[in-house]
């Protein structure tokens, strides 16, 4: 509210522009706890670390599925030896085992299988093991042996028999092969652990720099409009991705913000300038006639004309309140439906008078069906004000239009006159308040008309649109056929 | 007519007082609610001018619901800087007859203190309102002036209905505005002297007398010629 002493809008632009780099800084913090605090470093460490499971994991399934395999193929390798085994014991007792152990012995190259035949008393009988493992358990078929071969130690994997007679059979295989495919499974993971790290440290390393260049645009923007420079907006990539979507909002908020500073910066000026003159006209009024009016007649004359001022800056202050009140939206709890028929008629009823009157003609063109959604009195004061502008402006002889219809979700109001209109550079300027065009300063108003127009425009989910009549304005006023959720988002955005 | 006004503000209180003793009223004045609710429940008034925020822990909306939860209907017209539609709705169902926003001009504050005090009396029904020789039926919808008829529009019709239904009293355009269209904004033309004009070209103009009268600065007044 400071600001409204200065002179014009342009001063209170400069004055943040100069403030924002003292406080735009980002605080300093060591460089450690800032990358632990740093989103990007956390997401990145989570993509990391959810890289690293995902490679342990398939490690894991690989691991269990091959040696899985191999522990089969080494069972059934078993299996069918001992059988075979088996059979030469039964057919030709332990001497035809015998000679059959000593068969597969020679035969056996890789060295990798294991024979024992021993007698009852465990005594050594034929195979390629000295002697019964004193840690053999033998309550179970299968076992796993270390055993130390000539000096190497070596895992076998046994099956034990008990055959008749009392003799005691263990046939194996060496799964050395096994513990190697663990190793090398081992390395594996660990080299993709190693390579887990490496990828993870760089995609940590992009998504904080994804982070840096979108984030850190985003949150320079805001502090750079929290230390007043409102112009600044986030970039726009272009990707219309979830990061354009995101500065799309923020700038949409902004632009809001800056509006509605507009109009507040707008109002202050206003207040500073647009009702000092009014005001000053009063109090001139006053002191002269306090100095130099000699007759009762006069003084009294003189009162009157700075009452009549007064009475127009309360209706100034009134029109300024109601056009705030209805832009912060709190009258949209009363909103019902309303027959809009109704209401144009009784307008149309209450100006046609006026308007012959004054040597000019309205003429109404309405719809017979205008089911509107809103505050009645709000819309009767908006086209109104519309009347009243086209009346205002209008040549004498001149026609003035008054229309409505349903245009899909929308109900369009014109007013449509064949004054001067507003010429094409100030028509955008027109809805601002205090906002008076070069033809309309010679015409009594306080340029808030149109103000509320598009005030109760937004607030039904529409908009006011002004256009060339040829000659003369036309006035459009569309309002929302439905309740309006968020006006300002679907409609006030295009606006300015 | 006795009316209690109920102000604090001493600068506007005095001016009210004195404008409507002016006006050949008897007036009451406090500038307390508390004490306002005790004059207005204890003693008999034709009207109360209320103003909404008042020392003394009752404000002027508790005075009032106060008061009409006694069975008290006293017409009350509130006179408040509390100008948001919002207030004025909340006045108006606290039992509000007529709600005013200041600054406010006396004379329109006169016309509508009268016209609550008038409607006191008229709520029986009535089918047909006469002032000097101008007849209105309610029933047939028909003015007849010195036994010659007048053809209105229906909106003229309200319009000499409302002036009648005052007869004698000042009505004020906003009175009209509200009271005959139902508007409640000001419009930034002068409609409604355009349609009295209009009423006038009906009712006055091809009789010798004139019943239609402009108050200057004020409004209008229906009346029989030297009352």
């Amino acid at each position: 509210m400071t600001e409204a002493a200065l002179p014009r809008e342009d001063a209170p632009q400069d004055a943040p522009g100069d403030a924002a780099p003292k406080t735009m800084r980002v605080p300093r913090v060591p460089t450690s706890i800032r990358l632990l605090k740093s989103a990007g470093v956390r997401f990145g460490v989570i993509y990391a670390a959810l890289f690293g499971i995902s490679a342990a994991a398939l490690a894991a399934f690989l691991w269990w599925s091959t040696a899985g395999l191999l522990e089969r193929q080494t069972e059934a390798a078993i299996d069918q030896d001992s059988e075979a085994l088996i059979d030469h014991f039964l057919e030709g007792g332990p001497t035809g085992a015998m000679a059959a152990i000593k068969d597969r012995v020679a035969g056996n190259i890789d060295d990798d299988a294991l024979y024992l035949l021993v007698d009852p008393e465990y005594h050594f009988v034929e195979g390629n093991l000295n002697a019964w493992p004193a840690h053999m358990p033998l309550d179970e078929d299968w076992g796993e042996l270390k055993l130390d071969r000539a000096g190497v130690p070596a895992l076998m994997q046994v099956h034990y028999f008990e055959l008749p007679g009392g003799y005691h059979m263990l046939v194996g295989r060496d799964i050395a092969v096994r513990a190697q495919l663990g190793r090398m499974m081992g390395g594996a993971l660990l080299w993709a652990a190693v390579i887990a790290v490496v990828l993870g440290s760089i995609g940590a390393w992009a998504v904080r720099g994804l982070f840096r260049s979108t984030i850190s645009d985003v949150s320079a923007t805001a502090l750079a409009v929290s230390a007043g420079d409102l112009s600044r907006r986030v970039r726009v990539a272009g990707a219309e991705d979830e990061f354009d979507l995101l500065a799309q909002a923020i700038n949409d908020m902004l632009d809001r913000i800056s509006r509605l500073m507009d109009g507040v910066r707008q109002v202050s000026n206003a207040i500073a300038h647009d009702l000092r003159t009014p005001i000053t006209r009063a109090r001139t009024r006053l002191e002269d006639a306090a100095i130099h009016a000699s007759t009762d007649v006069e003084l009294r004359a003189a009162v009157e004309r700075a009452m009549a001022d007064l009475d127009g800056i309360v209706g100034v202050f009134q029109a300024l309140l109601r056009i705030s009140e209805i832009e912060a939206g709190a009258r949209r709890s009363a909103f019902a439906p309303v027959d809009l028929v109704a209401v144009l008629e009784d307008l149309t009823e209450l100006y046609d008078v006026v308007a012959e009157e004054a040597g000019m003609t309205l003429l109404a063109d309405i719809e017979p069906s205008l089911p509107a959604f809103g505050d009645r009195d709000m819309i009767q004061q908006a086209v109104a004000n519309l009347i009243d502008n086209a009346l205002k402006f209008s040549p004498i002889g001149g026609v003035i239009r008054l229309s409505a219809r349903v245009e899909g979700e929308m109900i369009i109001v014109e007013v449509a006159d064949q004054g001067p209109g507003i010429p094409e550079a100030d028509r955008v300027r027109a809805t601002e308040r205090f906002f008076r065009g070069e033809t309309a300063r010679s015409t009594p108003g306080s340029g808030l008309g149109l103000s509320l127009v598009q005030a109760v425009a937004h607030l039904h989910g529409g908009e006011i649109g002004l256009f060339d009549a040829q000659p003369g304005l036309r006035a459009v006023l569309s309002l929302s056929v439905h309740h309006p959720i968020e006006p300002h988002l679907a409609h006030g955005s295009g606006l300015r | 007519m006795r009316i209690l006004v109920v102000e604090d503000d001493k600068d506007v209180a005095a001016f009210v007082v004195k404008g409507l003793r002016e006006a050949g009223h008897v007036v009451e004045h406090t500038g307390n609610g508390r004490d306002g609710l005790f004059m207005a429940a204890s003693e008999n008034f034709d009207a109360i001018v209320l103003d909404r925020m008042l020392p003394g822990g009752v404000d002027g909306l508790r005075l009032l619901e106060t008061l009409r939860a006694q069975n008290n209907h006293t017409p009350v017209l509130f006179l408040s800087a509390m100008a948001q539609v919002d207030d004025r709705v909340r006045g108006l169902k606290a039992g509000g007859d007529d709600y005013m926003t200041k600054p406010f001009a006396f004379a329109e504050l006169l016309a509508r203190v009268e016209a609550l005090t008038r409607r006191g009396k008229t709520d029986a029904p009535t089918t047909k309102l006469t002032t000097a020789d101008l007849e209105m039926d309610l029933l047939s919808r028909s003015v007849r002036r010195a036994g010659q008829k007048i053809d209105l529009q229906p909106r003229e019709f309200r319009l000499l209905e409302f002036l009648m239904r005052h007869s004698g009293q000042v009505v004020t355009r906003t009175m009209l505005l509200e009271g005959v269209w139902d508007y409640h904004f000001d419009p930034q033309t002068n409609v409604i002297d355009v349609h009295v004009s209009r009423l006038r070209q009906k009712v006055d103009k091809p009789f010798p007398v004139a019943l239609i009268h402009t108050v200057r600065n004020a409004g209008y007044m229906l009346r029989p010629e030297e009352v």
